[in-house]
């Protein structure tokens, strides 16, 4: 079973404890944008077979929303973080380089 | 290729059954094909397989990373129904029910169809009122399907209970004619009728390149070499994001692990289909007497075909009260499979940003029944290039345009 550490907590939370939320880092368009990058936000997703940056939300905890790092092959688990940043912590970002080569972060999509 | 019949058997009994021949070829690729079709499962063959019978494009190949029928179409719960609220999903649902009909004559392999029915429960009002609003879509696309009440589910299945107290059951929508068939079979018997076509499928070989030019595809780069193409077909189900990343496209698509268990072979207790969508749970009895059960998809990301435990705990739980005679039965295994899953849990079979390069996606939970019907409308767009009138309304671009087919709002959970 999954388990993350909330990091507003810090519980260390079991899959059943928690609800997914997709991917984290979405960069919502500015006001004027055209009509694909619109559809692009709301619907395109990166789903790799990989390192996934991802929302979840200690649903049946402290009830906060927060970031997880966890490769959707292995179900490894590298680390949680706060919701309240636009780009994963870069320990974290060095951490999977160092577990996962060839890993690069993209930016936000 | 020698026909399947029983004079067959007795003429091969004469030579103790030695004289058999392979079901299908196993060439190397050639250098350039028409068409190339990325994935073996049931969709992929059957996409080819209509490719030659009903366009004559013959010169296809079907390319597959792992075996055929190895993905989603060896892992799935084998139901067949097309009783869908909205007018494009039962039409080709329905298509590809009425092909089941007669697909072991068709194909001359058996595919085992048995429309033994499937009763969709209504487990909550809420529910009651959908299915009754679905019998009366159903009835004006033309599909036999009713809403029966409780006293008439009992008799149809006499070992469910209809008392709760969790889960009662006040109704269900009752189709006749949904059913279920050997999925293996599907996979076999279209590969062996594109082999016998001479369409060539060409196993343990994955796909490792896109190449394009000019914004048109050119051909594939695979683990067995370079390979070219007038035009290509994805039809790759939980791996499509992968595929469309090679391709240069993003899809409006997760993959996420959808799980089935089945028990110990029992005695013959259940003649149906029954599904029951509050619960996640669905079951049906195999003709080895094992209960084929299917549970709720996890809500994450994922790739391993395996699933997350609670959801075969909460699956069973629902199950147990609904049939208490399966309370003691053993479990013998358990998997899972990766579903594409669209926003509105309907499939997308499109043209694509890349000229020439088609794909068939987001089948998600239930693939399976739409088989035939997939194949023939996904042969038809590649073929002529546009989609037919089955095809029409699953193109990508009604996520840009909100022109959503919504079976998400219509079935609630996985369908």
């Amino acid at each position: 079973m999954l388990v993350l550490t909330c990091p507003c907590c810090g519980a260390a939370a079991e899959e059943t404890e928690l609800a997914p939320g997709g991917e984290a880092h979405i960069a919502r368009v500015g006001p004027g944008a055209d009509a694909e990058a619109f559809e692009a936000y709301l619907f395109h997703r990166k789903n790799p077979k990989g390192v996934h940056f991802e929302r979840w939300r200690h649903a049946h905890g402290c009830g906060k929303w927060f970031h997880a790092a966890r490769n959707t092959v292995t179900l490894e688990v590298y680390g949680t973080y706060p919701a309240q940043t636009p780009e994963p912590p870069r320990e974290l970002l060095d951490k999977i380089a160092a577990r996962v080569p060839g890993f690069a972060w993209e930016g936000r999509a | 290729m020698k026909r399947y019949s029983a004079f067959a058997i007795a003429r091969e009994a004469a030579s103790y059954h030695e004289g058999w021949e392979k079901a299908w070829a196993s060439p190397e690729p050639k250098a350039r094909y028409d068409v190339i079709v990325v994935g073996a499962g049931g969709h992929g063959l059957a996409t080819a397989y209509y490719l030659g019978k009903n366009h004559g494009v013959r010169n296809v190949a079907v390319i597959e990373k792992g075996w055929l029928g190895g993905g989603n179409t060896g892992r799935n719960t084998t139901i067949i129904r097309s009783n869908y609220l909205q007018d494009p999903s039962a039409a080709i649902f329905e298509k590809a029910r009425s092909l089941y009909d007669g697909l072991s004559q068709d194909l001359n392999y058996n595919v085992m169809f048995s429309p033994r029915g499937c009763l969709m429960l209504a487990q909550s009002e809420h529910e009651a009122r959908g299915w009754k609003r679905t019998a009366a879509a159903n009835v004006l696309q033309g599909i036999d399907t009713e809403y029966v009440d409780a006293k008439r589910v009992k008799e149809i299945v006499p070992i469910i209970n209809i008392d709760g107290p969790r889960y009662p059951v006040l109704g269900a929508l009752w189709q006749k004619r949904g059913g279920t068939a050997r999925h293996d079979a599907v996979a076999w018997g279209y590969a062996r009728a594109c082999s016998a076509m001479g369409i060539d499928i060409i196993q343990q070989c994955e796909v490792t390149a896109v190449r394009q030019k000019a914004g048109k595809v050119t051909g594939i780069e695979t683990t067995k070499g370079a390979i070219d193409c007038g035009k290509l077909a994805i039809v790759v189900a939980g791996h499509s994001g992968v595929l469309a990343e090679m391709a240069g496209f993003r899809l409006p698509i997760e993959s996420v692990a959808l799980q089935a268990l089945v028990s110990e072979p029992i005695k013959p207790v259940i003649d149906t289909v029954v599904m029951a969508n509050t619960v996640h749970g669905y079951m049906s009895q195999s003709d080895k007497g094992e209960l084929v059960i299917g549970g709720g998809a996890d809500g994450f990301n994922n790739y391993t075909q395996r699933g997350s435990f609670q959801h075969v705990e909460d699956t069973i739980r629902a199950l147990i009260e609904t049939f208490p005679i399966i309370s003691r039965l053993k479990m013998l295994r358990q998997w899972g499979g990766i579903v594409d899953m669209t926003g509105d849990r309907s499939p997308i079979l499109s043209k694509t940003p890349l000229g020439n390069c088609f794909i068939n996606c987001g089948w998600g939970t239930g693939g399976f029944k739409a088989i035939p019907g997939s194949g023939w409308a996904m042969a038809e767009l590649v073929a002529k290039g546009e989609p037919g009138p089955l095809a029409a309304e699953f193109g990508l671009d009604r996520f840009g345009a909100g022109r959503f087919v919504d079976e998400s709002v219509a079935a609630g959970v996985a369908h």
